[in-house]
């Protein structure tokens, strides 16, 4: 009972740093995804390869074998050691394993990303172009913000099971102490073994409740300022409580 | 020293490669179908409603979905040691319990996860079969587990299968975690021979390879399947 008391502040600790791992994990991997999905529509063939590529290799390999080589396997070259900012970066386990994270979710942000950009009706587009509107501000002001709220399910469960409950945890095989790493110890060395992935696994759930809850709370606010079926392409055009005439709301 | 490709094939190391694909594909394939077996029974007491199998099978499915593998790992490798030891030796198994140990650790957690993920898919899949094909089923006076076995499963398991090749891919990458408990997998192999010769990107990168090589192998054979399943079908 009290290694429960005693384990139970190192797990909270963890979950800080589960917090942090992930945030900074999206606020770079987010904006590679972004990136990685313009690239793929890009008409240059090496670019939209390239992205393609990047996509099959970080969605097609475990997460485990992208962060190993990270933290174990850049070290071995001369240059990586001696540069010092890349050194900076993999030099420790938490910022190697954000740096690994954001790589990874770059990857599944900018599929599902892509999945949204395709479902937007080509009418919208059309009617974009026919207003004058360069391919640049088309994107910023009606395909970008209908994208992401039509990706928003799909993405709020890339963010919240795969990338804050599975990535981090997966950071402990690096010496991050991260809520997995805080119930290693205690798993391995006493017979507490079941409390401490109880306990462990509640912290887990009540996060992913949280942050789900979150995502859904996101994703009805977005929704009551479009009319109901914004997604279809006839009544996309007919804006039922704004006054602008042309954007549906976005 | 260099050590590139060719002191890699030189120093025996592709055999360990290929004998560790050999037990990532070992393992992947019995935990997918370890995962088909329960996901499908799951599915069913979903479909069926059967109160309060349901409960639990919501439950099951939550958990795994809500804690990281890597904790459920843990707990059944660290919870069962002394368990699976004696029941090991009390069948006689005791020279297996060391080396196929973590084989069945793995087999037991990843096909928990499977099962959960799989569980989804079929009941969605379910779900998309008809109403009208059971109805006509049973104004031609066809009995239930006949309908079932006859008319349900068929179209199921093709609607299934796009979402099944999905829960393949990732049962295919959680294997790599069990590397963590010392189980001799891909991961593993690469993770010994990193320390080893302490040349570990080229490991890494081979092993990334074959997991890639896996990977595109099974989708190209789930294509297959799908366009074969596409030509009986009638539209």
């Amino acid at each position: 009972m009290e290694l429960i008391l005693r384990a139970l502040p190192l797990l909270f600790q963890g979950l800080g740093v589960t917090l942090a791992l992930s945030g900074l994990a999206v606020a770079i991997g987010a904006n590679l995804g972004l990136g990685l999905a313009l690239l793929r529509r890009s008409p240059s063939r090496l670019l939209a390869g390239f992205a393609r590529a990047y996509g099959t290799v970080f969605r097609g390999t475990p997460l485990l074998v992208q962060i190993f080589p990270f933290y174990y396997g850049l070290g071995q070259f001369e240059a990586v050691r001696d540069n010092a900012p890349l050194w900076w970066i993999i030099g420790d386990g938490a910022r190697c394993a954000v740096f690994a994270l954001a790589l990874n979710t770059a990857a599944y942000t900018a599929e599902i990303l892509l999945g949204g950009l395709r479902s937007i009706p080509s009418g919208l587009l059309e009617a974009a172009e026919a207003c004058g509107m360069s391919r640049a501000l088309r994107f910023r002001r009606i395909e970008l913000p209908l994208a992401l709220r039509q990706c928003l399910p799909a993405y709020g469960n890339e963010l919240v099971l795969v990338l804050v409950v599975k990535g981090t945890s997966l950071a402990s095989t690096i010496t991050v102490l991260e809520i997995t790493g805080h119930a290693k110890r205690p798993m391995s060395e006493t017979y507490a073994i079941f409390e401490v992935f109880a306990i462990a696994g509640a912290i887990y759930l009540a996060l992913n409740l949280l942050l789900i809850g979150l995502v859904r709370l996101l994703e009805r606010r977005l929704s009551n300022r479009a009319p109901p079926q914004a997604a279809s392409a006839h009544s996309a055009s007919e804006p039922k409580r704004t006054a602008r005439p042309v954007s549906p709301g976005a | 020293m260099e050590f590139g490709l060719v002191a890699f094939w030189q120093d025996g190391w592709v055999g360990a490669i290929l004998r560790g694909a050999s037990v990532t594909i070992a393992v992947s394939l019995a935990s997918m179908l370890a995962g088909l077996v329960a996901g499908f029974a799951c599915a069913v007491v979903k479909w069926r409603g059967l109160f309060p199998l349901t409960l639990a099978v919501d439950v099951y499915t939550s958990l795994i979905r809500g804690v990281p593998e890597l904790l459920g790992i843990y707990l059944l490798f660290f919870g069962s040691v002394e368990l699976v030891t004696q029941v090991a030796t009390a069948f006689g198994f005791a020279r297996f319990a060391d080396s196929g140990y973590a084989f069945v650790i793995a087999v037991i957690a990843i096909g928990a996860i499977s099962g959960a993920y799989s569980t989804e898919v079929v009941r969605g899949a379910l779900a998309a079969v008809p109403e009208g094909q059971v109805e006509a089923a049973r104004a031609l006076g066809m009995t239930g587990p006949r309908i079932f076995r006859r008319i349900v499963v068929p179209q199921m398991l093709r609607i299934a299968l796009p979402g099944l090749d999905n829960v393949w891919q990732v049962t295919i990458k959680d294997t790599a975690l069990v590397s963590v408990v010392g189980l001799q997998e891909l991961m593993r192999t690469a993770y010994i021979g990193s320390g080893t010769t302490r040349h570990p990107f080229i490991f890494y990168a081979v092993a990334g390879a074959v997991y890639l090589a896996i990977t595109l192998a099974s989708q190209l054979g789930f294509n297959g399947i799908e366009r074969a399943l596409r030509g009986r079908a009638r539209g």
